[in-house]
């Protein structure tokens, strides 16, 4: 149900986004997902790679003078259909919880749902109550098999 | 922390109390006054200036309206003009270098000595030294004050003194070893390095040593400082402020408690003021550290500035010493900032950032004024420790770190969070403040 995520810390300067992307595209990283959280003096971008290749974004991030952290996300499937996430941000809210921040992978899926990348209020949580509600979740596995 | 066994060398007038401590002060201040006006023509002539005559000044409240005495004048009437006892009753003069040419020095009467050497007898007292311990200067003896100041108050306590003077390591630790030293009287660098090559060398301190306690002082030092000390030598370590022109070291010293410097106030006054107005500020404010001596005899000096920036509390301590505490040196005045008519330190954003979790202590500031009204930016580095992985977050280091700067400094600034290393590091003294206010 938790995939791997890094988040990295940008300053708010032209070219900052395209420097960083460069310097995994260069080290051979694809990137599966990607989201930017931007306020008007820093940005926090967050990625998802291949669980094979996330100490060596990390690493190579480190070693560029970037500010760079692994943390665990929840990765779960929507139907591909009107009132689809709406459905599944309804049982996150009765449950009490809050969403902080929520992306999708870049790459549409085989079987038409969409992949939603979240963070919510209390993951622990979050994992109980996907699971009682029948949520369907995507392990690191599938993942790195997208 | 106050289970600590507390030595006071003076007891009637370390834990005077403060009403008596002000009338002391009051007494002292006139005697003192009238001295300098009648043997000094330079302050005679600057009291004259300013309308005040010795008999206006009859209690301590009476200190405002005496005129400032600076570093330059101790130039401009070197060697012998600030001398209010005549010069055959001059036995010593100690000095410092100083940085432009011209030393300092100042002449000590008999009773000037002996002051001194009671103030370090408090100041070693007080870190716990009796006539029972063996006293290792390594202080420079010679014109500087650190030597003699340390050697003569331990030769009050009539502790053992080993004169070493600076230098030559090896044999400072052999001697150390050899004879049992148990307090240590050095500056605070110096005595990293004692700890470091003690400790390559393969002697254990707690084995080997019979090393108790120092007083380190002549330059400003951390609290990190402090402990690395501490568990180098294994020993109490205890900060000493002093100046030649006020007698030496031992003007003010820290007890067992280490929580500010016990300031010898039967012997000097210390004044806060505004560094810009001149103004006298309350205990608790950050300010200018002003000293006027009231019972030396040979060069008195009245509302000394020291331009150091520091604090004072007259608090109770749990040692039991009545006398007002000045808390660590935070900088010097000639890197206050004013900004919307604040005094600002720059040494008192960085307690702020040193002192919060995770924080690198690399930032800049920059002042700048937009619509007439002056902007304070406090750029940090962000770090991995502050790096969190949501908006709100980092949000919240910034804010705390905002109101941080506000409690402390006064004043509110827009705090950046910065890439790491994006400030520039400088070698030595690095620069910290970007001034864009065209004021000239």
């Amino acid at each position: 149900m938790f995939i791997k995520q890094i988040s990295v810390f940008l300053e708010n300067h032209n070219g900052a986004l395209r420097e960083m992307t460069e310097l995994l595209g260069k080290g051979g990283i694809d990137l599966l997902a990607l989201s930017v959280a931007d306020t008007q003096n820093f940005g926090i971008i967050r990625i998802i790679v291949n669980s094979e290749q996330t100490d060596a974004a990390l690493l190579s991030l480190r070693d560029n003078g970037y500010i760079a952290k692994m943390n665990h996300v929840i990765c779960a499937e929507v139907p591909d259909r009107p009132l689809g996430l709406c459905e599944l941000l309804g049982l996150i809210e009765k449950a009490g919880l809050s969403v902080e921040y929520m992306y999708s992978f870049l790459r549409a899926s085989k079987g038409g749902e969409a992949h939603m990348i979240l963070r919510l209020s209390d993951g622990r949580k979050a994992a109980e109550l996907f699971q009682m509600k029948n949520v369907k979740t995507l392990s690191q596995e599938d993942v790195d098999a997208l | 922390m106050s289970q600590k066994d507390h030595r006071i060398y003076n007891p009637a007038m370390e834990c005077i109390s403060r009403d008596e401590l002000t009338a002391l002060q009051g007494q002292r201040l006139a005697a003192t006054v009238k001295r300098e006006y009648e043997n000094v023509p330079m302050y005679r002539a600057r009291m004259d200036a300013a309308g005040v005559k010795p008999e206006d000044i009859r209690s301590l409240e009476d200190l405002k309206y005496l005129p400032f005495m600076e570093k330059t004048d101790l130039r401009d009437y070197y060697p012998f003009g600030l001398l209010a006892s005549p010069k055959s009753e001059i036995v010593r003069i100690q000095g410092s270098s100083g940085t432009t040419g011209k030393p300092i020095v100042s002449g000590y009467t008999r009773n000037d000595i002996d002051v001194w050497s009671e103030m370090m007898a408090r100041t070693l007292t007080a870190a716990g030294a009796t006539k029972d311990d063996i006293v290792q200067v390594t202080y420079g003896l010679g014109l500087f004050t650190g030597g003699f100041g340390a050697y003569q108050g331990a030769d009050r306590l009539g502790a053992m003194v080993i004169p070493m003077s600076s230098g030559n390591t090896q044999r400072q630790i052999l001697m150390m070893k050899d004879l049992g030293t148990t307090m240590l009287c050095c500056t605070p660098s110096y005595a990293t390095f004692l700890g470091e090559t003690i400790r390559e060398m393969g002697i254990d301190p707690a084995k080997d040593l019979k090393l108790k306690a120092g007083c380190f002082g002549a330059e400003p030092w951390t609290e990190e400082m402090r402990q690395r000390i501490e568990e180098l030598l294994c020993i109490d370590a205890c900060d000493i402020y002093g100046l030649t022109e006020i007698s030496g070291p031992g003007v003010a010293f820290e007890c067992l408690e280490k929580n500010g410097m016990h300031i010898n106030e039967d012997q000097v006054i210390a004044e806060i003021i505004n560094p810009t107005t001149g103004e006298q500020l309350p205990y608790g404010m950050h300010g200018e550290l002003v000293f006027t001596t009231i019972t030396k005899t040979g060069q008195p000096m009245i509302r000394y500035r020291t331009h150091d920036i520091c604090t004072l509390t007259a608090d109770k301590c749990a040692c039991g010493r009545t006398l007002a505490r000045m808390g660590r040196i935070v900088g010097r005045t000639d890197d206050m900032l004013v900004i919307r008519g604040v005094n600002v330190f720059p040494s008192q954003i960085e307690s702020v950032l040193v002192g919060a979790d995770g924080v690198a202590p690399h930032y800049m500031l920059i002042v700048d004024r937009v619509n007439s009204s002056d902007t304070l930016e406090v750029q940090v580095e962000m770090t991995e420790d502050m790096f969190g992985d949501t908006v709100s977050h980092i949000e919240n280091v910034r804010k705390y770190i905002t109101s941080q700067i506000k409690s402390v400094v006064g004043i509110a600034s827009k705090v950046n969070l910065v890439a790491p290393k994006s400030i520039p590091r400088s070698e030595g003294k690095a620069k910290r403040v970007i001034d864009k206010r065209n004021l000239h």
